[in-house]
């Protein structure tokens, strides 16, 4: 049961929920950036929540060296098998022979791609993950590769996930700290007051945000410490950047705010050039 | 020591020194998700419950030492041996040997898998970080950091001080544990 991957796309790996509780190692909790798509994308097809789907931004075509139920969530753009277009967020056949075509996403980022019985890997720490900071997981897809999948399950009589709708930037919540009292107040202010720009120098590990500079009130050097998804650790320059699913365990400069967990999802959404606001929950 | 908040997973104890940071890892650790850092210790898990334990935790009933010895080659011949050698003073060779004359301990993991932050070594190589960090450290890279000497496990971009390198493996993910170094393991550098 496999795809041979006939165009590798853009940022295509695949994702399961990851790694979490091994930061004692100095490993990430990698896995799929939007969680909710991949639980969407699995529950679909009658998969566990956490079996594997491929995260993507497009341009990716797979030929079906087997009969298949796929389904696709998370960023919507043009998805076809043999041509005709594949509707977003419904379970669909796949015949051996067929090419999936998945374009890049037009609305949304980040495009999730499961099969019935999961895309099957070598495991490394209990996940099929791949992290790109650390290199643990298998390699992005590359073509000529084959991707091997699971024993196809029973596919539950679902409604349709509806796609995603939302453009021109996310709202989220965050808490400050634990570092905010190493910025001045009105960089604190900032923070919260900015309609902050993704930019386009962003990836799995950090999201960059460009707007105005933070300011540090405390100067000295920071000793390494622990950090979180969703922390927004600032740089020297002053620019915040949300770390992402494969984020390293201990950072070097101050985290004056994390996003909280259940939103950091929707980060995974935006499109470079779109705006993020923070709201402070206390 | 301090709890600062962390989001609405975690909470970060913040302590004085990294040897008490070390004692609340090492109390912690059998009882919560924990990551150490220099100077903090990150519980992860419900808000209420990880205060609840850390205010019935006593630290310094752990100890904090494994135990366990690893030997590291190194080839000193890194691209910044010669600037730590004016930034601390000493001559390249009194840079190896000493890097190589006092043991030092595994304080904490992070930055990447199998990356440990060492410390104990002889306080004339305290460094700060290179000002502008290099996008490719190659794997086995021996550096130092502020109080810190550490081997990059991997290539990858890095900004310490490098003085030289080893061979060894330092993550394998067939070994179990799957990182060399480990907290509380005691290491001893030789100059090959």
């Amino acid at each position: 049961m496999t795809f041979i991957v006939e165009r590798a796309g853009i940022g295509s790996s695949l994702q399961d929920r990851g790694r979490p509780g091994s930061g004692h190692l100095g490993v990430g909790p990698s896995g799929a950036f939007d969680r909710d798509a991949l639980r969407q994308v699995n529950a679909l097809l009658g998969n566990a929540p956490g079996d594997a789907a491929v995260e993507t931004y497009g341009d990716l075509t797979l030929l079906a060296g087997a009969p298949h139920v796929i389904a696709v969530t998370g960023g919507v753009g043009t998805v076809t098998i043999d041509g005709r277009s594949v509707p977003h967020g419904r379970a669909v056949p796949i015949a051996a022979g067929q090419r999936l075509a998945i374009g890049l996403a037009t609305t949304g980022m980040r495009v999730y791609l499961g099969v019935s019985g999961g895309f099957a890997a070598r495991a490394e720490l209990g996940s099929l993950s791949s992290d790109t900071l650390s290199g643990l997981g298998p390699p992005p897809l590359a073509v000529g590769q084959s991707v091997m999948t699971g024993a196809g399950r029973a596919i539950p009589a679902l409604d349709d996930i509806p796609p995603l709708i939302r453009t021109g930037g996310v709202d989220v919540d965050v808490v400050l700290g634990p570092r905010d009292d190493w910025f001045t107040d009105e960089s604190v202010r900032r923070l919260l007051d900015t309609a902050w720009t993704l930019s386009a120098a962003s990836d799995r590990i950090g999201l960059r945000l460009d707007g105005p500079a933070l300011e540090r009130s405390v100067v000295v050097e920071l000793p390494s410490e622990p950090v979180v998804r969703g922390g927004i650790q600032v740089t020297p320059a002053g620019q915040p950047v949300v770390f992402g699913p494969d984020h390293p365990v201990t950072g070097g400069y101050p985290v004056i705010a994390v996003v909280v967990d259940s939103h950091t999802d929707r980060l995974a959404q935006v499109r470079p050039g779109d705006s993020v606001r923070l709201h402070r929950r206390t | 020591m301090n709890i600062l908040p962390c989001g609405d997973r975690a909470v970060l104890i913040e302590c004085d020194t990294l040897h008490e940071a070390q004692t609340w890892f090492a109390a912690l650790r059998e009882h919560a998700e924990v990551v150490l850092g220099a100077r903090t210790v990150l519980v992860r898990g419900d808000l209420r419950a990880s205060r609840e334990l850390i205010d019935r935790t006593d630290p310094s009933a752990s100890p904090v030492d494994t135990g366990h010895v690893v030997e590291i080659s190194v080839t000193y011949d890194g691209a910044d041996l010669a600037e730590v050698a004016d930034l601390t003073g000493l001559t390249a060779d009194g840079v190896v040997e000493a890097h190589t004359g006092t043991a030092w301990t595994v304080a904490f993991g992070g930055f990447a898998p199998g990356f440990a932050y060492l410390v104990g070594g002889d306080p004339r190589l305290h460094v700060p970080r290179r000002s502008s960090p290099r996008t490719r450290v190659p794997a086995g890279s021996v550096g130092l950091a502020g109080e810190f000497s550490g081997v990059y496990p991997r290539e990858s971009p890095g900004g310490w001080q490098l003085i030289g390198r080893t061979t060894l493996r330092m993550w394998d993910v067939d070994r179990e544990p799957p990182a060399l170094l480990v907290a509380g393991t005691t290491v001893r550098f030789v100059a090959r």
